[in-house]
């Protein structure tokens, strides 16, 4: 167990938008509902999933609905009391601790706003280790933890409970309902055991979140830019440097889809170099070759400061570092690439993990 | 002959012209900016009435841009108390105004905070009526406590009702206190917008000392015929009424007025334009005759701000930029001298090499002593002037939206600094009177007209209320002193309003013309 304050709010926030692979909405509002919190009802106990009790009951939050409703509607805070409220009496369980669905993007936050303000613990894991778009896209749903009970509140006070017959009736549910009150909810899901927890969780991407922020932000070693260190922190891979020569978008269905074109320049110059994205980052090609494809991280760096740039915030002329990840084992599953893999993103190219892709290249 | 005075105060200098009523130049001057910025002012009209050797009484427009506001936040001197309404309640609790402000400036503001029922979705349904006696509550609590107030409802540039309705019931309990509405001022993005409508509401008593600063300035100098405007940072001029209720607008007026004076003096209306200072090369895009607007949010004085700034980068090069030797490397900047280039620079007998000393050593102009810089490399002036062309070649190049080559304009009293090795682009051009283009800029402003409100469409339709908009902002435009036939629409927005009572569409025009001779 440790303590978050304020300033590792700050480094997540960072390290998050990172995991985010370009989606999952600007962890700002986030970060600011989470430092408020904390100033009000003090810093929040973080747990490693291995402290937390087999049979204790724990909890993701987070929000549904569109992060640019959520920038302009903020939460009242007291939503989260509600879900708690609702939650305990309906399935009879004491809650224990909270964690976030996703490491990426706003969702990483919010459960710490929760965490301080019901004075609970966060466990220090997710469901995705990144971003994904979709309430099956997590790693409880590969292990057959139902979304259901899921407890859907808005700001005014209104709350439902929705039980399903399958997760996807969930997602279709709780979708209509959102743009009823108001384009932004407030939802519990995927309530679980710790010892369903323990089997299922990406351990440890809070703290993971917090040291790539650490490691961008650190003033120490000016010799070396941030982006480097940051490599070296991840063990991830240096993809592609260069500068973004055209972005081409297209909103199809809710999802902003999208290619950016990068001129390499430094070790890259000569070579070109295209990301694929819907929402989040998913295909990389140099050239006729396959660089890395989801469910790997893939996220687009600003080259001099190392700052993790969003599909929405691409522009011409910047100078970027196209970083790789791996991803989770959980994730390199048949069940986990059918999921998230390229194929189920309409793509014709068969998952192959970023370690061999690179080596084949090189 | 009639004339118009145009004026631009920078962080360095204070430019003043005198243009004729063909808008050809007369006179345009130089002059250091000081601290109280007031005097500069008045040290650039006197010098350039004498230049200029014009009647006084022939000044028929006088036009300042001016950081005065700027200046106010970032040094957190003369705001105003502000009494922030936030018309959102039960939503947005948890995050209350100004959450990442510097204490510093939090407290120039105070700590006068009040959420209310009301605000809407982002349909346009209401989150909950408002609730008059609330109103009236908050009302008496800050009677005598504030000097403006800046409400915020949520989604009000969706629809902008409540934020009236509110301001029309203060009223009746304050009397005619300045109110910001936060509709009038930026667009959606509650925390970044309500963050604008405060530093609005806490620059009036600056914008008001402003106004009679310049008049008092213009009087002393014997200018008493002259129509007094502010420039506003869209390239338009405010009267000195509007400029105390839009102060914000204002703000980095700087950047766009040398970005119009450079179109203008080339006679180019779509390029990028280097405007190249004492410290810094700002660079802009001039679209269609006026400035491209940022798209991300902008930070000013430490508060995240999300109203129309021109989109700019500023890149660390300037006549009074550092120059270091690291090793085998030359680092250009991005410390400089600034204004004390004249003490501190080697061909002024300073001991601080700068950009400036390297042009003098490679004869790309002529200023200060040579001599004094005769001793340095060649060899490494060459390495440093390449170095500084690398940065600038860069930041142009961030500011192109495609491939395509485009033209370069170049401005700015450091602009000699810019060698012809720039890529990318189809031409450069070196304009007369380039040192002074801000205060061109300033001089030839145009003015606008504005409309932004909700039609029902039930009893017209679509097109009908178009036209009846755009009528609106040309009347509202000739109101503001534009000659008719020189009026142009703008940019029209027009929003419809899903689930609002009534078929609805909420219509945002903006007219602009040149102002009558």
């Amino acid at each position: 167990m440790r303590l978050i304050d304020e300033k590792a709010i700050e480094k997540i926030a960072l390290g998050a938008a990172l995991l985010g692979t370009g989606g999952g909405g600007d962890p700002y509002i986030g970060k600011l509902m989470a430092i408020e919190a904390i100033r009000q009802y003090g810093p929040v106990q973080m747990l490693d999933p291995s402290e937390v009790p087999d049979d204790a009951f724990v909890v993701p939050t987070a929000m549904m609905g569109a992060p640019t409703v959520l920038i302009e509607k903020i939460a009242n805070g007291k939503e989260f009391d509600v879900i708690i409220d609702h939650l305990e009496k309906y399935t009879g369980q004491k809650v224990f601790a909270t964690l976030p669905i996703e490491a990426g993007g706003v969702n990483s936050m919010l459960p710490f706003a929760v965490a301080a303000k019901l004075g609970i613990p966060i466990v220090d894991c997710d469901g995705m280790g990144r971003a994904f778009p979709e309430l099956q896209m997590v790693t409880f749903h590969l292990d057959g933890i139902t979304t259901s009970p899921m407890v859907v509140t808005d700001e005014k006070g209104n709350s439902m409970i929705v039980e399903t017959i399958n997760n996807n009736w969930s997602e279709t549910l709780a979708r209509t309902a959102t743009i009823t009150m108001g384009g932004s909810v407030m939802i519990s899901i995927y309530s679980m055991f710790g010892h369903q927890l323990k089997k299922s969780a990406i351990y440890n991407t809070l703290t993971l979140a917090e040291n790539i922020g650490a490691a961008i932000t650190d003033k120490q070693d000016t010799d070396v830019l941030p982006i480097d260190r940051m490599i070296d922190f991840v063990d991830g891979y240096k993809l592609f440097t260069g500068k973004i020569v055209d972005i081409l978008r297209e909103t199809r269905q809710g999802f902003n889809f999208g290619k950016a074109k990068i001129a390499g320049i430094n070790d890259d110059k000569g070579e070109s170099c295209e990301v694929d994205f819907q929402n989040e980052n998913l295909v990389v090609m140099k050239g006729d070759e396959v660089l890395a494809t989801t469910p790997d991280l893939i996220t687009i760096v600003d080259l001099e400061t190392g700052v993790p740039i969003t599909t929405e915030a691409l522009k011409y002329g910047r100078r970027v570092v196209v970083v790789g990840l791996r991803c989770d084992e959980k994730w390199r599953t048949k069940k986990g690439i059918d999921t998230v893999g390229p194929r189920y993103f309409k793509y014709d190219i068969d998952y192959v993990p970023i370690e061999e892709r690179v080596k084949g290249v090189q | 002959m009639k004339y118009r005075l145009g004026i631009d105060v920078g962080g360095t200098n204070t430019d003043a012209v005198i243009i004729d009523e063909s808008l050809n130049i007369v006179a345009g001057v130089k002059m250091p900016t000081t601290l109280d910025v007031t005097t500069g002012i008045n040290n650039a009209i006197k010098k350039v009435l004498v230049e200029s050797q014009i009647n006084k009484h022939e000044i028929d427009y006088a036009m300042l841009g001016t950081t005065h506001c700027t200046n106010a936040i970032v040094e957190r001197k003369g705001l105003c108390r502000v009494g922030i309404i936030r018309i959102a309640a039960p939503a947005t609790f948890s995050i209350r105004p100004m959450p990442d402000w510097p204490e510093s400036l939090r407290e120039a503001i105070g700590d006068n905070i009040h959420i209310i029922k009301g605000g809407y979705e982002f349909d346009g349904r209401e989150i909950t009526q408002l609730d008059y006696q609330e109103i009236r509550n908050v009302a008496k609590q800050l009677k005598g406590k504030v000097d403006t107030i800046a409400l915020t409802a949520v989604f009000s540039p969706v629809r902008n009702d409540h934020e009236y309705e509110v301001e029309s019931i203060l009223r009746e309990e304050l009397g005619d206190i300045p109110i910001s509405k936060s509709s009038e001022i930026a667009s959606v993005g509650l925390i970044e917008r309500e963050n604008a409508t405060i530093l609005n509401a806490a620059l009036h008593t600056v914008a008001t000392r402003t106004v009679e600063g310049f008049k008092a300035g213009l009087k002393q100098e014997g200018i008493s015929d002259a129509e007094l405007y502010l420039c506003q940072n869209d390239g338009t001029l405010m009267s000195a009424d509007y400029a105390q209720r839009y102060p914000i607008l204002t703000i980095a007026c700087g950047p766009t007025n040398s970005i119009r004076g450079a179109s203008y003096l080339s006679q180019n209306q779509n390029a990028i334009v280097l405007d190249v200072g004492g410290t810094t090369t700002d660079i802009g895009v001039i679209m269609s005759g006026f400035p491209r607007e940022s798209s991300l949010a902008v930070t000013i004085g430490g508060a995240r701000t999300n109203f129309r700034m021109p989109d700019i980068t500023a890149i660390g090069v300037g006549g009074g930029t550092l120059i270091k030797e690291i090793g085998d490397n030359v680092v250009v900047g991005p410390e400089s001298v600034g204004y004390q280039i004249t003490e501190k620079s080697l061909i002024f007998g300073g001991d601080t090499l700068t950009t400036s000393d390297i042009a003098v050593r490679l004869g790309m102009m002529d200023l200060g002593d040579p001599a004094l810089v005769s001793h340095i490399d060649e060899g490494f002036a060459k390495k440093a002037l390449s170095e500084w062309m690398r940065l600038i070649n860069e930041g142009v190049d961030r500011m192109k939206i495609s491939a395509e080559p485009v033209p370069v304009i170049l401005v700015g009293g450091g602009s000699v600094l810019v060698t012809d090795e720039l890529e990318g682009i189809s031409e450069i051009i070196r304009p007369n009177h380039f040192p002074v283009a801000n205060a061109v800029g300033s001089a030839i402003s145009q003015v606008s007209g504005e409309i932004n409100r909700v039609f029902s469409l039930v009893e017209m339709t679509r097109d009908e209320a178009l036209d009846s908009a755009k009528s609106t902002a040309i009347d509202e435009a000739v109101k503001a002193g534009a000659e008719p036939k020189s009026i142009e629409i703008q940019e029209v927005e027009d929003i419809p309003l899903a689930y609002h009572p009534g078929n609805a569409t909420r219509i945002r025009v903006k007219a602009v013309g040149d102002l009558c001779q």
